[in-house]
């Protein structure tokens, strides 16, 4: 174990597959010999090459098509998003090409889309945009979103051995600001897995990428009986630890950073509605963004966010039911 | 710029004689284009008797650039092929059968009723299928070609689109990035002077042909109904993507001569336009150089001739027996298992003969 930060993990995890398979290559916006615009593939041209390593010109959809290209062949392409944001300009080559080739025509497409998402440092409405449901309505796409630095490293590696492309949303909050014991060489976090991060018998909290480390500080600082779920892969969902928790507690908190409609949030709670119903003693809550883009100015910009407050009180509201 | 100067460029062109084929080559480039013919034929037969669900797309006219230009690849090069381009999909290797079948939406359809018409690729035989969205595949394309640079391995990768994909930004995004690292892959332009109903002078304000100079690599023009212009074209640019020399933009002259769909008819081309590429069908067109240039008789263009109708009648009746997909496959085979190397195509041009596997039997041995 070595203790590392969230963005360190992630770096390691891709600097290690990258070691172990020469298959694998990154693909990006200014990913050489600059690093990448947070630093992720730091020293990676050095290590490497330009070749496996490369910079690409401003243009996502080739980005992506290329990496499907490469894919099909038996490449492990890992692509960068410079910002999560930017996959709506390579949107068909994800949905039209990529998610569907395996259904269509039998071909797989092991690829990876590496996506820094998120707000609160005043990015505005096109630097801050947490677009997980804009896949969730693409079938053939795996979609993964790591809270801690021992999950980013080990999604990250198994979603470069995965044989579909998968979708890893990496919160640019928890950069620098999350740290934690992360493994040595080889370590992998299997693929549609939720985890319990705290057990408790009275509430579910279901989180995942920024609202993971809030829920577990607000079921501390509340010091009652609840349960934080990080769901870790958001497709496929992990149904059964989901209807397990939910069953245990009776009632259910949903926090994400995304917009609300149609969210992650809705699923979960429908899939609750569906399969637990008689086990619920409260309705289903959601913490969300509300349905707005991310504004710049930060009191605007922390009034959509949710916060360790909304938290707190969505969850005493609830265990008060 | 008019279609009709468009037009007239490629009119002027004297007929192709290429010092790269043999006997053999000739009559199978144009076996392959009568098997086209023949097969599109049957294949809108069957649409018109109600038996292909949907719509009914096909590549009349265009015969010769498809043929033409896959006939060079060798076995381990990799296409994605669009919808008016079957011939290439035969030379490759894929049957008649298996290609009705997927216009039935059958279960033996090259892709199991998961897809329509022309929108399948085989794998097996090397072949990514096209998207509706183009050019989207041009830029698979340039990822296929990446892979063979990095791999150091001598492979070239081709691909199609009309004219009217080159006003989208896609293109220009592969374009640019094949020129930038001077990727070995082969972009197969059909001029069919009409995207839908939009005529060439509500397209571009320049033959996008030209733009290649842009892209730092060559664009020429060939008349897209002279199958061995196209392939000689083809030619010099497979083997310098081969040699490590960059992509090239080859632009084929032709004309659709069916609507964009079998609903679409074409009311909106001027008759003269169609009658005058009429006279320049590219099967009739090289049937006749054939037999007055290289000593080919008319017994041996019937035979040719016969021995296509008794495979595609073959190939309808094996199509016409499978079965639908089950129902219930419809909710298996989104997420893949483990991945598999793509399979080799046919190569029938006798460069590749000693080499080449042989998938299917749609050509002259």
């Amino acid at each position: 174990m070595s203790e590392m930060t969230y963005l360190e993990a992630i770096s390691d995890g891709l600097r290690e597959e990258m070691r172990r398979d020469d298959s694998v290559f990154c693909l990006g916006e200014d990913i050489g010999v600059f690093g990448g615009a947070f630093k992720v593939t730091a020293g990676f041209h050095e290590e490497f090459g330009a070749e496996r390593v490369l910079d690409m010109p401003l243009a996502e959809n080739i980005i992506i098509g290329a990496a499907v290209g490469a894919a099909v062949e038996g490449m492990r392409p890992v692509c960068e998003m410079q910002f999560a944001d930017f996959i709506a300009c390579g949107f068909d080559q994800l949905v039209n090409v990529a998610a569907k080739l395996h259904y269509r025509q039998g071909v797989a497409v092991p690829m990876v889309v590496r996506l820094p998402t998120g707000g609160g440092f005043s990015g505005g409405p096109f630097h801050s945009q947490n677009p997980e449901a804009w896949f969730l309505q693409a079938p053939g796409l795996k979609v993964v979103a790591p809270a801690t630095a021992e999950d980013a490293k080990g999604l990250l590696v198994s979603a470069i051995r995965d044989p579909n492309p998968v979708m890893f949303l990496e919160h640019k909050h928890l950069y620098r600001r999350i740290r934690g014991d992360v493994p040595e060489g080889e370590h992998t976090v299997p693929i549609g897995e939720a985890r319990v991060v705290r057990a408790g018998g009275e509430l579910s909290v279901f989180a995942y990428g920024s609202t993971v480390a809030m829920a577990q500080q607000a079921a501390e600082e509340l010091d009652e009986d609840i349960e934080v779920v990080d769901l870790r892969t958001l497709c496929p969902l992990d149904r059964d630890t989901i209807l397990a928790s939910a069953r245990k507690t009776g009632k259910v908190l949903i926090a994400h950073e995304a917009t609300r409609s149609c969210g992650v949030g809705a699923e979960v709670a429908a899939l609750i509605g569906e399969e637990a119903f008689e086990d619920l003693d409260a309705p289903v809550r959601r913490l969300t963004a509300p349905d707005v883009p991310i504004p710049f100015s930060p009191p605007l910009e922390q009034h959509v966010l949710p916060g360790l407050d909304d938290m707190k009180e969505a969850a005493r509201e609830l265990l008060a039911y | 710029m008019s279609t009709r100067e468009l037009r007239g460029a490629a009119e002027t062109a004297p007929r192709m004689r290429s010092e790269n084929l043999d006997r053999r080559d000739r009559a199978n480039l144009l076996r392959y284009m009568m098997l086209m013919r023949a097969s599109e034929e049957r294949a809108l037969t069957l649409y018109r008797q109600g038996k292909v669900p949907g719509s009914f797309y096909d590549g009349r006219g265009q015969e010769a650039i498809s043929v033409g230009s896959s006939f060079v690849l060798g076995p381990r090069d990799r296409m994605c092929i669009l919808h008016r381009d079957l011939g290439a999909h035969f030379v490759r290797g894929v049957t008649p059968e298996r290609y009705l079948a997927n216009f039935m939406g059958r279960a033996g359809g090259v892709t199991r009723g998961r897809e329509g018409n022309m929108h399948f690729g085989d794998w097996r035989l090397g072949c990514i299928g096209m998207v509706s969205m183009l050019p989207d595949m041009a830029a698979v394309a340039t990822g296929l070609a990446l892979t063979f640079k990095m791999r150091r391995e001598p492979r070239v990768a081709m691909t199609y689109f009309g004219e009217g994909s080159t006003a989208n930004g896609q293109w220009h995004e592969a374009m640019n990035f094949a020129g930038i690292h001077r990727l070995p892959v082969v972009f197969m332009l059909e001029n069919n002077k009409f995207a839908y109903s939009t005529p060439n002078e509500l397209e571009f304000a320049v033959d996008p042909v030209e733009r290649a100079a842009g892209y730092g690599f060559p664009g020429v023009s060939v008349d897209g109904n002279d199958v061995e212009a196209v392939f000689e074209a083809a030619r010099v640019a497979v083997d310098r993507a081969r040699a490590g020399d960059g992509p090239t933009l080859i632009e084929c002259h032709t004309m659709r001569m069916h609507g964009h769909g079998a609903h679409d008819d074409m009311s909106y081309v001027p008759k003269e336009l169609f009658e005058e590429w009429e006279q320049r069908d590219p099967i009739a067109s090289y049937t006749a150089q054939l037999i007055a240039d290289h000593g080919f008789t008319e017994a041996e263009i019937d035979e040719l001739r016969e021995s296509v109708k008794s495979e595609v009648d073959e190939g309808a009746r094996l199509a016409l027996a499978q079965p639908m997909p089950e129902p219930g496959e419809a909710v298996e085979g989104v997420y893949a298992d483990e991945w598999q190397p793509l399979g080799d195509g046919n190569a029938p041009w006798s460069r590749w003969r000693d080499t080449a596997p042989v998938n299917g039997k749609g050509r002259v041995s």
